[in-house]
């Protein structure tokens, strides 16, 4: 078992699609939240290979793309501060934010790094006694656990020039925020799956249960996108709405209890503040006091301006579901990956990105 | 972001151990799985095992997609 070729079975895909159309009557909308799905879903061709009765449509889930502006300003103000080192994912350095990147800052003369994992930032703070180390948190509940464990390492040894500047973020509220909004009519959602390695599959029960919304967790090779969008499917047709797992694997209904352990440790909900959708109580998560001393949010203060969003962006809503890249006049002409204008044409995992690399062919035919 | 690969972990020292990523070997954490053992796969992400994998279940995935392949083709 390698966990990846035998999920990329093209006699498997075959199967799964033949029993989904074969299942599929009713027209259904579905929602892949995570920018994961969306990646593999057009680098696999699914949305060609789908019946016409099942439609896929991008969410929000792409924490790059979801990092408010005013958060970004932020992010930036702190590179500017004297003797403050900032490590980033790759993701962030390009975002444009009101007036800058952090590409724009480094080239200006500010230390931004990127880096692979918190603890390779942690080795920058242990090799750099003399300035100060600050991550940028950025991140759903994959990613938050491994910056609280940063944080617990910081506080066991020591590491007094190691901060985190937080903009983590959970899923479930936002999904709820959007659903509740009545935007946009799902017929079920392809939840996170790494999410939900360590939230479990149970956090989804809710969200099912309140928007009568199947809700069934998928991994990320083909095989396991058309396991989950047949269960799906089939939830449709029996008139049930639960959540369930399509990617069992890696994940159980209770999750991952550990990491959960971790999280909660270091991190508390707190309101935060979502591109195109706006603040959501506690849909984010905020340092604990035990931690204060590596909280970037209170031992830096800077003075940020009136953010500035860029003109004829529409990734909002594209974050919302409720228009896609091809809807935005920018897309392809002023904004492409090589000169991005809204963040979901910079990560990879970008909507834009994603529609940009291999759904062009798509948009020429819609032309 | 939340990308995370399927590896194989090769040694363990408290909570550092050394991976294998499809033959690249790198360092990991196993704070947020402190349970995995040597010859466990797990998910990495951004350095750390976030979560094992189960190697009957995903046999048993694969096994459920083809049975019931098999009682479609033997209804039809």
């Amino acid at each position: 078992m390698k966990y990846v070729s035998e999920f990329r079975d093209s006699s498997l895909v075959s199967n799964l699609l033949e029993r989904i159309t074969a299942r599929s009557s009713t027209p259904v909308r579905l929602m892949e939240f995570c920018g994961g799905h969306t990646v593999s879903i057009f680098r696999y061709g699914l949305r060609q290979l789908l019946p016409k009765t099942v439609e896929l449509v991008s969410g929000p889930g792409c924490p790059v793309c979801v990092t408010a502006t005013p958060d970004l300003d932020r992010a930036i103000a702190l590179a500017e501060l004297p003797d403050v080192t900032i490590t980033t994912f790759g993701d962030m350095f390009r975002v444009p934010a009101s007036s800058s990147s952090l590409q724009e800052s480094k080239a200006r003369g500010a230390d931004v790094r990127m880096v692979y994992s918190t603890l390779d930032a942690l080795d920058i703070a242990r090799q750099n006694p003399d300035r100060k180390i600050i991550f940028l948190g950025i991140g759903f509940e994959t990613t938050a656990p491994t910056v609280a464990a940063s944080l617990l390492t910081a506080q066991e040894e020591g590491i007094a020039n190691f901060y985190v500047q937080s903009f983590h973020k959970v899923c479930p509220p936002v999904l709820k925020a959007i659903l509740a909004a009545g935007e946009i009519h799902l017929q079920g959602l392809i939840c996170p799956g790494h999410v939900s390695a360590i939230i479990g599959s149970n956090a989804w029960g809710p969200t099912a249960r309140e928007f009568a919304l199947p809700c069934v967790v998928s991994g990320f090779e083909p095989v396991d996108i058309l396991q989950a969008v047949l269960a799906l499917v089939e939830q449709v047709e029996g008139g049930v709405a639960c959540s369930d797992i399509a990617y069992t694997r890696g994940v159980s209904p209770e999750g991952n209890l550990h990491a959960q352990a971790v999280l909660s440790d270091v991190f508390e909900p707190a309101p935060a503040n979502w591109r195109g959708v706006g603040v959501i109580p506690d849909s984010g998560l905020a340092i604990r006091d035990a931690f204060a001393a590596h909280d970037a949010n209170r031992v830096f203060e800077v003075d940020v301006g009136p953010s500035i969003e860029p003109a004829g962006c529409i990734c909002g809503a594209v974050l919302r579901g409720t228009n896609t890249p091809f809807d935005c006049g920018l897309f392809g002409k002023g904004c492409t990956p090589a000169t991005p204008v809204g963040p979901c044409m910079v990560s990879s995992e970008g909507s834009c990105a994603a529609y940009f690399r291999y759904g062009r062919d798509e948009l020429s035919e819609k032309i | 972001m939340c990308l995370a690969v399927p590896a194989k972990i090769l040694t363990i020292d408290g909570f550092s151990a050394t991976v294998d990523i499809g033959g690249v070997v790198r360092a990991a954490s196993l704070r947020l799985t402190p349970d995995a053992k040597v010859g466990d796969y797990v998910l990495l992400h951004t350095g750390f095992a976030i979560e094992l994998l189960s190697p009957q279940e995903a046999a048993d995935t694969l096994a459920t997609i083809d049975e019931a392949v098999a009682i479609i083709v033997g209804e039809s």
